[in-house]
């Protein structure tokens, strides 16, 4: 019974005593518990009616779940002056080509700095890592003067360009091509004739793919949540965070429309991760290169 | 005899392009592609990250209201924040509590975590990781942390607390100095497997399984040995990598934290340093001032982190 209890769960490794295998397991649903339930609790509040949402004592389940509040939510968007799909198409414009960028951009330059010893290459990893420790709050001044002669401001440039080269994409990327490309891999390829930009996309590419599904969804969730609040003036340019903060922002009366966009918002970024960590783990078993 | 030192001259003149420069200036041609790689990353990075980094560092030295040009001041600044700004040391203070706790925890809650579930059944394994990274891809529901430690009587962990008669008014968890930086520690430890946590789900899926297969018919016996002789070793890269997203967020925090506590928190008793630069910016509008402690802050981020890369340097050896 306990064999195949364990064979059910784990992938059994002969160096495993089941006690351990045990406290693992419940030290980790335990852990779940803790990071689940607020999640819960705030996913039932946005289907509670509003006299169970000021109810006392607060009730953890909602009782008679009622869609309410996402109506409320529909009628509150219907009556904006910009047609409300135009907000998440720019959400959506934004989030893609912000991400499809930087994955690409900070990739090549990854493998560069990873595998290529040329002059300025530890130079340049080190500014990119020691960028990550300035508060970025003080460069926003100098960032929209910049953004401003390029002549970006009031476009979604002025987002997506600045996330193309942000520094977690390729500290994160470097660090899977040197773990997870050997060095004698393109040495063959090499060998054989191939290019760098070949070796790039059909070795390198391919191998490091749980790197960047994981960078996809960091960088999904990052761009997802932007305001765009100091480069967007024209209103039928603005993201969907931006607009949906504006509906929340009616106070308390809105406690329930607020709950509800709360789990809107989680849907998109919730699928994301879902697709490409289930690949993550998925591509592993299939590698076949080490 | 007069001619022989001509001829070194000349020699030496012709052979000059194999000088220092000249060598660079050879293996920079050699290496155009890797340079093609990371241009575009390169100039963009420059003109978005690295210039305006480089006009903060100048505005630390200045006067700059943003209405009127930046008046250069020296390192006025730097002492009027150390020497006359009272609560900037208590900011310091704060941040340094919240870093010491959050920093090695959430980093040790990552790896770990990434470690055991590394373990289980591709199946069970999506699922619990999808519950553990929940907190930090969940937007703007970490509010409901408000909810649950809400000072009034309806506050979720309140009202159970006077229903069960422990308390008789409610605790104030949000506005007391007595219990803000612990709820905030909480609500922050929850959050905080995220980045990095992934970093090394998917690190761990790289590491070649053949390497176990062989530890373990070289008498590896247990899981912790395993831990220490092999998937530490292996893991090194992305261990500096969550090392450094672990000290950037513990010391920079203050967007999680501002929402909970409030701004200015009482007391000051969640005040950290970027709340303080906050304050300073987009309150008083003394850019200089602000500039100098992210500069500050820098330097206290990149001390910690010289520091833990050394811990970091003696993994397997």
């Amino acid at each position: 019974m306990i064999r195949r209890l364990r064979q059910k769960f784990w992938t059994t490794k002969p160096t495993r005593s089941f006690g351990g295998d045990l406290a693992v397991l419940l030290f980790i649903a335990a852990a779940a518990a803790f990071s689940a339930l607020p999640l819960v609790y705030a996913i039932s509040n946005a289907f509670k009616p509003l006299n169970e949402l000021f109810l006392w004592p607060p009730q953890f389940f909602v009782r008679n779940p009622t869609m309410a509040n996402f109506y409320d939510l529909l009628v509150l968007m219907s009556s904006s002056w910009v047609p409300f799909s135009r907000y998440l198409v720019n959400t959506l414009v934004i989030t893609l080509g912000g991400t499809v960028g930087h994955v690409v951009l900070a990739s090549l330059a990854a493998y560069a700095l990873a595998k290529h010893d040329f002059p300025g290459s530890k130079w340049m990893f080190s500014v990119v890592v020691l960028s990550l420790m300035f508060a970025k709050q003080v460069t926003a001044i100098p960032n929209y003067l910049i953004t401003s002669v390029l002549g970006l401001v009031d476009t979604h440039w002025a987002i997506i360009l600045p996330a193309w080269a942000m520094s977690l994409g390729l500290f994160l990327m470097k660090q899977f091509i040197e773990a997870m490309i050997p060095d004698a891999l393109l040495e063959s390829a090499r060998i054989e004739g191939a290019s760098e930009w070949t070796i790039f996309w059909k070795i390198v590419m391919p191998n490091v793919r749980p790197g960047w599904l994981t960078l996809i969804i960091l960088s999904f969730q990052a761009l997802w949540g932007e305001t765009g609040g100091q480069f967007i003036y024209s209103e039928q340019l603005k993201t969907l965070p931006y607009a949906l903060s504006q509906i929340v922002s009616g106070g308390i009366a809105r406690a329930g429309v607020a709950a509800a966009v709360g789990v809107i918002m989680m849907i998109l970024p919730i699928t994301v991760f879902v697709i490409n960590q289930s690949k993550v783990i998925e591509t592993m078993g299939a590698s076949g290169i080490k | 005899m007069a001619s022989m030192p001509e001829r070194q001259v000349s020699t030496q003149a012709v052979y000059r392009p194999e000088s220092k420069l000249g060598q660079l200036w050879k293996r920079i041609k050699q290496n155009k592609v890797s340079y093609f790689f990371v241009a575009p990353y390169g100039i963009l990075f420059f003109m978005f990250t690295v210039l305006p980094v480089a006009v903060a560092i100048y505005l630390s030295f200045t006067h700059y209201n943003m209405l009127q040009p930046p008046r250069w001041v020296g390192w006025e600044n730097y002492l009027r924040l150390l020497l006359a700004d009272d609560v900037f040391l208590i900011a310091v203070k704060n941040t340094f509590v919240f870093a010491v706790v959050t920093g090695p925890l959430s980093y040790l809650a990552s790896f770990v975590f990434a470690w055991l579930i590394n373990e289980l059944k591709p199946r069970i394994r999506a699922f619990l990781t999808l519950l553990l990274y929940a907190p930090s891809i969940s937007g703007s529901l970490y509010l409901i942390w408000t909810i649950m430690f809400s000072g009034d009587s309806y506050g979720f962990i309140n009202s159970r607390l006077l229903y069960l008669g422990i308390v008789k008014e409610p605790i104030q968890f949000l506005t007391d100095p007595k219990w803000m930086m612990s709820v905030v520690i909480i609500v922050v430890l929850w959050m905080s497997l995220g980045t990095s946590f992934l970093a090394f789900i998917a690190g761990l899926q790289g590491i070649d399984s053949s390497l176990y297969e062989a530890a373990a018919v070289d008498g590896i016996r247990n899981r912790w040995q395993e831990l220490f002789f092999i998937t530490l070793p292996q893991m090194r890269g992305y261990l500096m990598f969550g090392a450094i997203m672990a000290i950037t967020s513990s010391f920079a925090a203050a967007e999680q934290i501002i929402p909970l506590v409030g701004f200015p928190s009482t007391d000051y008793a969640g005040h950290t340093i970027v709340a303080h630069l906050i304050d300073y910016g987009n309150v008083r509008f003394e850019m200089g001032m602000a500039s100098a402690i992210a500069v500050i802050l820098f330097f206290t981020m990149v001390i910690s982190q010289r520091l833990v890369q050394r811990l970091l340097d003696k993994i397997g050896t």
